[in-house]
């Protein structure tokens, strides 16, 4: 038994929760080596996804994450809306006529993600973007059979750790060269607010993945 | 004749609006259409305006997009992948003034939308003050 329609819309509640009280520290984040927006954008974003799905039935898990992508493509209005909605896209592609998401189709709907954060933000491993979450936790989780909920989210905190001795070559933060090193990538932490999020989802449902 | 048209897309409303002021009043046959600002004007970029201003900037003949930074490309990449119009609406590689203006420029004289294209890349190359 995977994730189903409940557990993913558990996922996307908890991940909202995480973002609402972390709004200010992810736009801090932000203000070091960004624009400063990134908690406003991202916050606003999930919030509409939260307000869209629970007025909504959903008979298939592909579905839902659809609406979630397009919901974060509409009304994030900075990069992490392009982003986050395409590697959700993707996500929802590669689960499409799943009635749940097994551990194959987990890795499989991360690596389709990954693959369109590449194409969008055309960034590579170690250019201080979420792909320095995205990449490091899909090589975790090809190694692997099942999902040790702890394990994953452990791997999640140290590749989002990671990013903060990273130099950035993406996005506005690559303006600042070497200045952007010392500082957490923001997209990064919001990336490790879903994983996480996802990892607690399991222990609380009882999700076997 | 054959008319490409124009599409700015600024994280400012005011930048995509003042940029449409300023070439339409130089060229008043080329349909520009501005797509700066999220929904509500703030700064940032929305993929539905963004494809709006596509659907109403494309007479039958093309579209040539312009963007300012980040977020703006990727915005503009999706909106012209989701609307499958690919083949012709295409993204200046160009800098958002001069490349709009020429554009406009090379799509008054009925040039195709690769031919406006290369122009307002070619842009990129001209030198303001030498």
């Amino acid at each position: 038994m995977g994730l189903k329609v409940e557990d993913v819309k558990a996922w996307i509640m908890k991940t909202n929760e995480q973002i609402q009280q972390n709004k200010e520290y992810l736009s801090e984040l932000d203000q070091a080596i960004g624009d400063g927006d990134h908690g406003t954008n991202i916050s606003r974003g999930f919030q509409e996804t939260v307000n869209k799905i629970s007025s909504t039935e959903y008979t298939a898990v592909a579905d839902l994450i659809k609406d979630w992508s397009m919901t974060l493509l509409s009304k994030v209005g900075g990069a992490a809306g392009p982003l986050f909605g395409t590697a959700l896209l993707k996500f929802s592609g590669a689960v499409q006529g799943k009635e749940e998401i097994d551990y194959g189709s987990f890795v499989e709907g991360v690596e389709a993600g990954l693959n369109g954060l590449i194409l969008r933000g055309k960034a590579e491993e170690g250019d201080k973007t979420m792909v320095d979450v995205w990449s490091p936790l899909l090589t975790y989780l090809k190694g692997r059979e099942a999902l040790d909920a702890d394990d994953f989210e452990e791997a999640a905190k140290a590749a989002m750790e990671n990013t903060k001795n990273l130099k950035a070559k993406k996005g506005r933060a690559s303006y600042l060269g070497d200045r952007s090193i010392g500082h957490l990538d923001p997209g990064s932490v919001s990336s490790y607010y879903l994983f996480s999020s996802l990892a607690q989802v399991i222990k609380e449902e009882g999700v076997q993945l | 004749m054959s008319q490409v048209g124009i599409v700015l897309v600024s994280h400012s409303h005011k930048i995509a609006e003042g940029v449409k002021d300023l070439v339409t009043q130089v060229f008043k046959e080329t349909a520009v259409v501005a797509a700066g600002g999220t929904d509500d004007n703030e700064i940032g970029t929305s993929l539905e305006k963004i494809q709006q201003a596509i659907d109403e900037a494309d007479q039958g003949d093309g579209v040539v997009v312009f963007f300012d930074i980040g977020s703006a490309m990727m915005n503009a990449e999706l909106a012209i992948e989701l609307s499958g119009s690919e083949d012709r609406v295409k993204i200046a590689d160009a800098p958002f003034v001069e490349g709009a203006y020429v554009a406009c420029l090379e799509a008054g004289t009925g040039k195709d939308v690769y031919e406006v294209l290369a122009a307002a890349e070619r842009a990129r190359g001209h030198q303001k003050k030498a």
